[in-house]
């Protein structure tokens, strides 16, 4: 492994970590103030991803940073407003049920809108061409805007969080919701702007993540489990458990693909002698790029078994 | 989720309960007289399906209804059951491992057991929404790690097998599928009976309990998380029968198939329709699993679309799925309070059929466009020819979902008026007698 691959990779790892975190970071922070798993969080991100499509070819990509996320608000908003709300009564487990039935619902329509294949949603001029050059491998603008993107995003967040009124009524209504409506505030509207502003980040990061990689109907299904294991590996609704579980899973698994070794080798390489008459050869010759898909659920199974609470998290229930 | 939990217990200590007799002798010649009156060749293909649904639809129910568990990874433990059963019955066909044919879905049922005591400790040890996000992680895990070992799971075209093999037993080679089916049913049968039986266990007594208040089964000293993990071996031991049986009647296990999430996602979704808060809720989530998934499937090509947005109002206005439908009514019926809803029933039906009818209207047209839109403008729509190309369709369409949409919405207030009146007078007079 020489310093090239590594730096390449770390780079690249970290800007998927932190699209998975701008992921994560909504379906946390709806799960903290609600208590609802959002089921459709990657739906929204899609919905992201074609909708800024639509519009960047209207009005071009800037806008459209902007424009995309404010509509994935709106849909997020209506959606806890007219169906989520009227789930809320009856408990958490029909709340993530309701959310599973968008997810249904939103691939449908988007593949009846927009077509079952790829569309052709591609960077903006501003961020084709690498940003600088290491070694002689090229890093991508695009890739450090995502990087860029995220930051700023969890920096707002927090700020928005801790140093607004909002964000203090927003925190209050999660402690003690019948305190903060007996003072006057809306708590069913914290709620709705809650999850609009959660989809909105999904969104945000559907935008983004959606012209770096591809925007397909299949998009919210592959990084969906991902993100869940995300905040399980974090631990349940905790803001910095899920931005360091995001990096690390997006590091690893970075890593692991473009990575040739197996168990074989590797015993060959300390000279144990294996053939494919060894025991268990075919479980040897697996290469670390091909098991490269299941390390994030195996980490989280070995986090469950040893820090069953998640590495930042505080709930052990 | 609690709507209305009709008991019908009051003759539970009686020596005899004539009422389940009499329901399980009807279930029991159901399953026996269905391949008689339903001959076609589809018909039994479709019976065989429901047959190991239901087992499978009920343990999943073990799960989420009677535990509380909400699981995204119920074909891992249906799914490893069906390649467990396949590879035995390899084996006995080969000679090298004498297990009958009748005793292979026990032997799908002992793995998916394996599996669930191998996985369930992990995912039982947290409830609620982490236990969901726990069972999709291992659910993705071996549906994934199942494509890195092909010599086990076939790799993309799947294990084959032949279920006719060994002496044949009393004349059943299992050869015919009307043979496959009785297998089928018998197992069916006794699983069905052998779940209801474990809700009366001590163990499914505290199951429910440890759903609805695990605070208090921590106080009364038992170990909720042990509960929770009983129960899912125990669930994960009838899902493998299901599975197993699959695996007879297919002959065929696909691991990118039969494993994967959107697997598990239609057991969860046709259980819940079917109605997670009473036992037999599952039996018609089974029928209407095989029905969406073969009838409507070849009707429409926007069949999902339907069933997400079936399964969404189903969530929000009926979380008890159709049996909790028909357990209202017929609450309302004892009382003798059904007489007016037959008229608004059938208010709704109406003017739900026209909504319906223009909604489908325009999103078949849109998916012809999309998919079939080299076979012309034209497509046929329930006896009537839709045009893509001419605005009448689409208006006409529109105009049905328009005008079926507002009347829908104005029999529904006075249906909610007068099933709330029907409420409060049942309540009323549940009140006066247990006063009297």
């Amino acid at each position: 492994m020489n310093v090239e691959f590594f730096v390449i990779s770390l780079l690249n790892g970290v800007s998927y970590g932190l699209l998975l975190f701008m992921l994560s970071s909504g379906l946390t922070l709806i799960f903290s103030m609600m208590g609802v798993l959002n089921f459709a969080h990657t739906s929204f991100y899609m919905l992201g991803a074609y909708l800024a499509y639509t519009i960047s070819g209207v009005v071009g990509f800037w806008p459209a940073l902007v424009l995309a996320p404010l509509a994935v608000f709106v849909l997020g908003a209506a959606f806890e407003r007219y169906s989520l709300r009227r789930v809320h009564k009856f408990g958490h487990v029909p709340e993530l049920l309701v959310t599973f039935g968008l997810s249904y619902l939103i691939l449908e329509l988007v593949q009846l809108l927009w077509g079952r294949s790829t569309v052709p949603y591609g960077l903006p001029t501003q961020l084709q061409g690498p940003l600088f050059t290491l070694y002689g491998t090229q890093f991508p603008k695009s890739r450090s805007f995502i990087m860029a993107v995220a930051l700023l995003m969890l920096l707002a967040v927090w700020l928005l969080l801790t140093r607004t009124r909002i964000g203090l009524v927003i925190q209050a209504a999660l402690k003690h919701p019948e305190m903060v409506e007996a003072l006057g505030h809306n708590v069913p509207r914290v709620f709705m702007l809650v999850f609009g502003g959660g989809a909105a980040l999904a969104g945000l990061a559907g935008v983004i993540g959606g012209n770096t990689y591809v925007t397909e109907p299949a998009m919210a299904a592959s990084v969906g489990s991902i993100i869940f294991v995300v905040v399980v590996v974090g631990g349940m609704g905790s803001l910095a458990g899920a931005f360091l579980a995001s990096l690390l899973i997006g590091i690893i698994q970075t890593f692991a693909v473009a990575m040739d070794q197996s168990l074989a080798t590797g015993l060959q390489a300390i000279g144990v002698a294996v053939t494919d008459q060894t025991f268990g050869y075919e479980l040897l010759k697996l290469t670390i790029s091909q098991v490269a898909p299941i390390l994030p659920y195996l980490f989280l199974v070995l986090i469950l078994i040893f820090r069953p609470k998640g590495l930042l998290g505080t709930r052990e229930d | 989720m609690t709507t209305a939990t009709l008991t019908k217990d009051y003759y539970r200590f009686k020596p005899w309960n004539i009422g389940r007799a009499v329901i399980w002798s009807l279930f029991a010649i159901a399953l026996i007289v269905a391949p008689m009156v339903f001959r076609s060749s589809l018909a039994l293909t479709m019976l065989s399906q429901i047959g190991y649904l239901i087992i499978i639809c009920l343990s999943y129910n073990m799960l989420l209804g009677q535990g509380g568990m909400l699981s995204f990874g119920h074909a891992v433990y249906t799914g490893m059951g069906s390649f467990i059963a396949i590879h035995t019955m390899n084996l006995a066909a080969k000679g090298s491992l004498p297990v009958p044919l009748l005793l292979i879905p026990l032997v799908g049922g002992l793995g998916g057991m394996f599996f669930a005591i191998l996985f369930g400790y992990v995912t039982t040890k947290k409830s609620g929404t982490t236990f969901a996000m726990i069972t999709l992680g291992v659910g993705e895990l071996v549906a994934s790690m199942a494509l890195m070992f092909p010599t086990f799971f076939g790799g993309e075209g799947g294990i084959t097998t032949n279920r006719v093999y060994g002496t044949p037993l009393l004349g059943l080679t299992f050869g015919p599928q009307i043979q496959v089916y009785y297998l089928i049913a018998v197992y069916c049968f006794i699983c069905t009976a052998l779940m209801f039986a474990f809700t009366g266990t001590p163990l499914g007594r505290i199951l429910n309990a440890v759903r609805d208040n695990p605070e208090r089964v921590e106080f009364i000293g038992y170990n909720t998380q042990r509960v929770r993990y009983f129960s899912f071996i125990i669930a994960g031991f009838f899902a493998g029968i299901g599975g197993g049986l699959a695996a007879i009647n297919f002959e065929i296990v696909n691991a990118a198939d039969s494993l994967n999430g959107i697997r598990s996602g239609g057991y969860l979704l046709f259980t819940f329709l079917g109605g997670a808060t009473f036992f037999f809720g599952p039996i018609i989530g089974a029928v209407l699993l095989v029905f969406a998934s073969i009838l409507l499937s070849e009707l429409s090509k926007a069949w999902l679309l339907y069933l997400g947005l079936v399964f969404l109002f189903m969530v929000m206005f009926a979380p008890g799925g159709v049996a909790s439908l028909i357990m209202m009514n017929l609450r309302v019926a004892k009382f003798g309070r059904f007489k007016p809803f037959w008229a608004l029933y059938a208010g709704l039906v109406v003017t739900g059929a026209v909504m319906v009818a223009g909604a489908a209207a325009i999103v078949e047209m849109i998916y012809h466009m999309q998919l079939n839109a080299a076979l012309g403008p034209q497509l046929p729509f329930f006896g009537v020819m839709l045009d893509t190309s001419k605005p009448a369709s689409w208006l006409i369409s529109a105009a049905l979902l328009v005008v079926g949409g507002v009347l829908m919405e104005l029999v529904r207030r006075r249906f909610v008026l007068a099933w709330g009146h029907a409420q409060e007078f049942i309540e009323a007079e549940i009140k006066r007698r247990e006063a009297a």
